[in-house]
Order: structure tokens, then sequence, then C-alpha cells
């Protein structure tokens, strides 16, 4: 091992340990996926309800910017206390950091929506619900899947951070290789797949938003 | 009656009144301008129509129907909504588009499809566009769609706040002409709320003009530019459209001069010469016992004749142009001015003698409409329109409190 270079070492620790990483792999991307999703269901509709009653807005969102401020460590170890070791606790603290972006998009992408289209709809006689349905949320979608696209790449980044506290993944590998002497290729072989994990699903998401963004042309 | 409103008024939580004891009545068929400064009241007043704000006291009903009592979601759906900015949802086609109230009362999709291709049809724009976003079409392209939209569902009354607001003057004028024939051709109540007088003369069939939560005046166009209630209405006609408007709206008895100098046939030519000295006029107009008009005499034919006994009846020129009293003077003025005569007679409907025009004041009434508005330092030409003129360079014109 001692007479290889930095690359050849890495190549080496994924030959031999390939179906390892990639377990690990999933369990970071599960337990990251698992966060967001929460936080989705519970910041999507409390996003559109603070747009409903925008004096509630001020209160959510300085809420969900006090949880932001935490540092994602200190954060995985209070809710250690509670929660026990294990990759519950992490699910829970990416769904508490993801609630930020999605109930800041949500309510912007709400907002946003252009007043005059609101009130004709409203005006032609359509009741909240379709209001809702077929003007609201189709116009703001595009922004919606943008902040679910930020809750997931700092979801990914937390659930690194989450192996200290005994939820695997990736982050494991990362830590091994601290650990050890000349450790660097170790260290490698987890930070790589997280990276690319991180800007293959920006990218995905990225794509999607743009499906998703309503035509507006009859163009293409 | 399609609409009635009574006592209706609008106050806010913060003790704003909005609106104030509005009263109107709306015949099918109607146009109605409601027009004033902002803060009159006007929205606020169309939009408790749909239920888009409810009224704090006063009813409006729908024939015959109140409508504080019917579901708003079903009310609005049977009453079309215009808006200033288009208000299409950008996400959806033309066709989409025009098809949504339709949709919402659940038509089927064959009814809808042939009744979008009747709408596009009525908005005179290509059945193509009906595939096409509102983000690819103009202004007033997006505008004549926002206006069939609102007749897709066969509304009778049409609701429309400031709709041609935000276009050019010339897409504003085909817009108009557009509503226009809605409203004539296919009988569709309109309630407009603008801010444009223009329009809402050319356009309505009766004007509402509010301020500060009270309707001032509602009448029909010509009235109100025959008779502003107040130096309010006058400021906001401007005096220039009403000095315009005076040859469509005066009748020759405003400007006529009373008691003509006329003389009967049975007189003498001494007596005829007399009275012309004594008016100091060149012409008698001669009129029978009754006062109807046969005709005149002119002071050149008699200088001729030397019998001063002669009856004025043998050099009576019975070829005499007149006009009628209750004739618009933008009718006649070309007739007379052409004629090249100085003055013309006016008679009553039996052909009585009632009164002259000169020339003079023909002509000043003309000027005064060409030249518009005379600065506040000058006199209009005409003194009928002294009274528009003093009104409305008077201090701060507003309405009374």
């Amino acid at each position: 091992m001692k007479d290889m270079d930095l690359f050849n070492q890495l190549i080496y620790y994924f030959s031999h340990n390939g179906m390892y990483v990639l377990s690990q792999f999933n369990q970071t991307f599960l337990v990251s996926i698992y966060g967001v999703l929460l936080g989705a269901i519970v910041g999507i509709p409390l996003g559109i309800w603070i747009s409903q009653y925008r004096r509630l807005s001020p209160v959510i969102i300085g809420i969900a910017n006090v949880i932001q401020t935490v540092p994602s460590l200190a954060m995985l170890s209070i809710l250690m206390l509670g929660l026990g070791l294990g990759e519950n606790t992490v699910i829970a603290t990416v769904f508490l950091y993801s609630l930020l972006p999605i109930i800041k998009n949500t309510y912007t992408g709400m907002l946003s929506v252009d007043g005059d289209v609101l009130d004709a709809g409203k005006g032609m006689g359509m009741t909240r619900f379709q209001v809702m349905k077929t003007i609201r949320i189709p116009l703001s979608l595009s922004v919606i899947i943008a902040g679910i696209r930020n809750a997931l790449v700092i979801g990914i980044g937390i659930t690194v951070i989450g192996s200290f506290i005994g939820s695997g993944g990736l982050g494991d590998i990362i830590v091994r290789g601290t650990n050890a002497t000349n450790g660097g290729a170790i260290i490698l072989a987890g930070a790589l797949p997280t990276a690319l994990m991180a800007i293959i699903t920006d990218l995905v998401l990225s794509f999607i938003e743009k499906r998703l963004t309503p035509k507006t042309s009859s163009e293409g | 009656m399609l609409l009635s409103m009574e006592h209706l008024r609008k106050e806010y939580p913060n003790g704003k009144i909005a609106v104030d004891d509005f009263n109107l009545e709306v015949d099918r068929g109607e146009f109605i301008a409601f027009i004033g400064t902002s803060g009159s009241g006007k929205t606020t007043t169309m939009r408790m129509i749909n239920r888009m704000l409810n009224q704090t006291s006063g009813t409006i009903k729908i024939n015959g129907k109140d409508i504080s009592k019917m579901d708003p979601v079903k009310l609005r759906r049977s009453i079309g909504y215009v808006i200033q900015n288009t208000g299409l949802m950008p996400h959806m086609t033309i066709q989409e588009n025009i098809e949504m109230v339709p949709k919402l009362l659940g038509w089927s999709k064959e009814k809808r499809e042939e009744q979008a291709h009747k709408m596009i049809a009525l908005a005179q724009l290509p059945d193509e566009m009906l595939q096409r976003y509102p983000g690819e079409l103009s202004g007033g392209q997006q505008q004549r769609i926002g206006v069939v939209r609102a007749l897709a569902a066969d509304q009778e009354l049409i609701l429309m706040d400031e709709p041609f607001g935000a276009l050019d003057p010339i897409t504003r004028e085909s817009l108009q002409d557009l509503v226009k024939h809605l409203q004539k051709d296919l009988g569709k109540t309109f309630i407009f709320v603008t801010h444009d007088m223009d329009e809402a003369l050319n356009l309505s069939t009766k004007v509402v003009i509010m301020s500060q939560g009270k309707q001032v005046q509602v009448d029909t166009p010509e009235n109100i530019l025959r008779h502003p209630a107040n130096e309010f209405v006058t400021n906001l006609i401007g005096e220039e459209r009403l000095i315009r408007a005076q040859p469509n709206i005066l009748t020759v008895s405003q400007i006529m001069l009373k008691n003509p100098a006329a003389i009967t046939p049975d007189k003498t030519l001494e007596d005829a010469i007399e009275q012309m000295h004594e008016r100091r006029v060149d012409t008698l107009l001669v009129t029978d016992k009754t006062g109807v008009l046969q005709g005149f005499v002119d002071l050149d034919d008699i200088n001729r004749i030397a019998d001063a006994h002669t009856p004025v009846s043998r050099f009576t020129q019975d070829r005499v142009f007149y006009v009628k009293a209750n004739a618009l003077i933008g009718d006649t003025v070309d007739r007379i001015l052409k004629k090249g005569v100085k003055n013309v007679p006016v008679v009553d409907e039996d052909k009585r003698l009632v009164g002259i025009v000169t020339r003079t004041a023909l002509v000043d009434i003309v000027y005064d409409a060409l030249h518009g508005a005379p600065d506040a330092n000058e006199k209009p030409a005409s003194p009928i329109n002294a009274d528009i003129h003093a009104a409305a360079t008077r201090e701060g014109g507003e309405m009374p409190q």
C-alpha cells in the first residue's frame, strides 16, 4: 500500500470495498431523502398556510430561521439527548434543517403569483380550493421544488456529519480515514461519493424544476 | 330590472366610508359607466355586485333576488368579470382560459370547445390563436380574450374594472368598438369603471359620477354634458369637452335673439321703413296675424318703389330660409353658414316665428368648439359658454362639502 500513490490507493480501496461503499452511499442517500421528505410534508402545507394568514409568516419563518442558525453538530447532539444514537436522530435533524428552505420557498412562491390572476380566478367563481389547485400551486411549483433542492443538498451534508452519532453512511468512511495514519485515500473514498451525490441530486432536481415550470409558450 | 342597488354603504373597520347611500337601477342592455377620481368608491361599488366585497348595509338585487343570500361562488359564475390587467392565466392556453367558467359550471367538453371557437370569432381573432398562450399575444389581443372570456358562459351582466386603462389609444378604441357591439347586438349589460371621461361619454347609456363615496350625478351622457350638476362635474368633464360638445347639445332656441323685427303683410311700406329705422335693420320678417312666418321684405326692394302706401305683401319674398327652434346647432350650423345669410328666422313646430339667429352668434359657437377651452384670462367667444368657463376656472372647483 505504501508504495502506491493516492489515486491508486483510492482505486484499490474501491475495488476491494466497492459493495461496502455502495451500501453506505445508499444509507446516506436514504437518510437525507427521508428527512427532506418529512420536511416537505410539513413545510409545504405550512408555507401555504402562512401565505394565507400573512400575519403568522414572521413567526413561522423566524422559528425556522433560528433552527437554521444552530450548528448542525450541536443540533445532532441536542437531539441525541432525547432520541438516542442512530439514524432516526439524523433524520429528525435533516427534517428540521429542511424546514426553512421549503417553508420560505413555498411562501415566496405563493406570494409571487400575480394578484390580477388570482382576482380574476376568484371573480370568475372559483372556490378557494380551485384557486389553490388550478392557479396558486401550478404557478408556484417550480419555486417550491427549488426549495426542496436546497434542502436536499443541505441534508446530505448533515447526514454525513450524522455518522458521529451512529447513523452510518459515507460519513463512517470519512471518519475512519481521519483516524488512520495516512488515511487520505479513505477520506476521499467517502468524500468523493458524497460530493457526487450532492451534485447529482441537485442536477436531477433542477431538471424536475424546469419540467414543472408551467408552459407559457406554445413553442417547443 | 336586471340589477338594483339600494342604499348601499361600505364602511371599512378603520372607519373609512368608501361608499355611502348608493342607489342605482340598471335595465337589461344598459351600459353603465362609473366614473370619478381615485378613491371615489367606484371600484368598491362594482366589486360589491359580484361579492368580491360585501356591503356594510343596503341591498343589491339581481333579477329581484338579493345577492347577499346567494352563494358567492355561484353568483360570480353568473356574472362576467374583466379586470384592467386582463387576469388571463399565464399557464393555460387561450382555449383553456376561455373555457374556464363553462368548465366550472360543468359543461361537456364538446360544448365547451364549440363555445371557445364561437368566442374567439366574437373577439375577431383567428381560430389558431386558441392554442397559443397569453404571453404570446399583444396587450390588445389579451384584453379581447379577457372580454370574451367574461361572456363564455352566456353571462348577462358583465363587470369591467378599467378594462382598457393599460392600452394605447388606438387599441383602446378598437376594444371600445368591440364592447359597444357586444352591448348593442347581443343585448349584454355592462357595468364599467373608468377614469377616462371620453370613454364614459362615448360608450355608456348612463354615467354615474362619483366623488368621496357618493353619487354626484347619474344621467345620460347628453344630459350630463347639457346640465353638469355642479362644479365638480364640470371640472371632471373638463371645460374643453363641454365647449366642444355645445353644438351637439345646444338647441337653436338657446342662442336665438327673441323678439325679432317683424311686420304683418297688410301694413304699408311706410310703416315698414319706419320700423326698419326704429330697429336699425335692413330686412323685416313678415308674419301673418297668428305669427306664422310668410317671408321677408328687404330695404333694397322697397327703395325702388315710390308709392309709400303699397302694402308690404306685394314685396314680400316668400323664399325664406328658416330653422326650427328645437333643432341642434350642430345639425343646422353648416346649412346656415353655407347659405351666406346674415340672419335666420327661427320658428316653432307650427311655423310661428319665435326668434332669429344671427350669423355672429353661430360663428362664436363654432369658433369656441374648434378652439377649445380659452385660457383663464381669456373669454370664450360665445356668451353662452361663459358660464362653463367661469365654473371651470373658479379657484379649486371641488365639490361643495
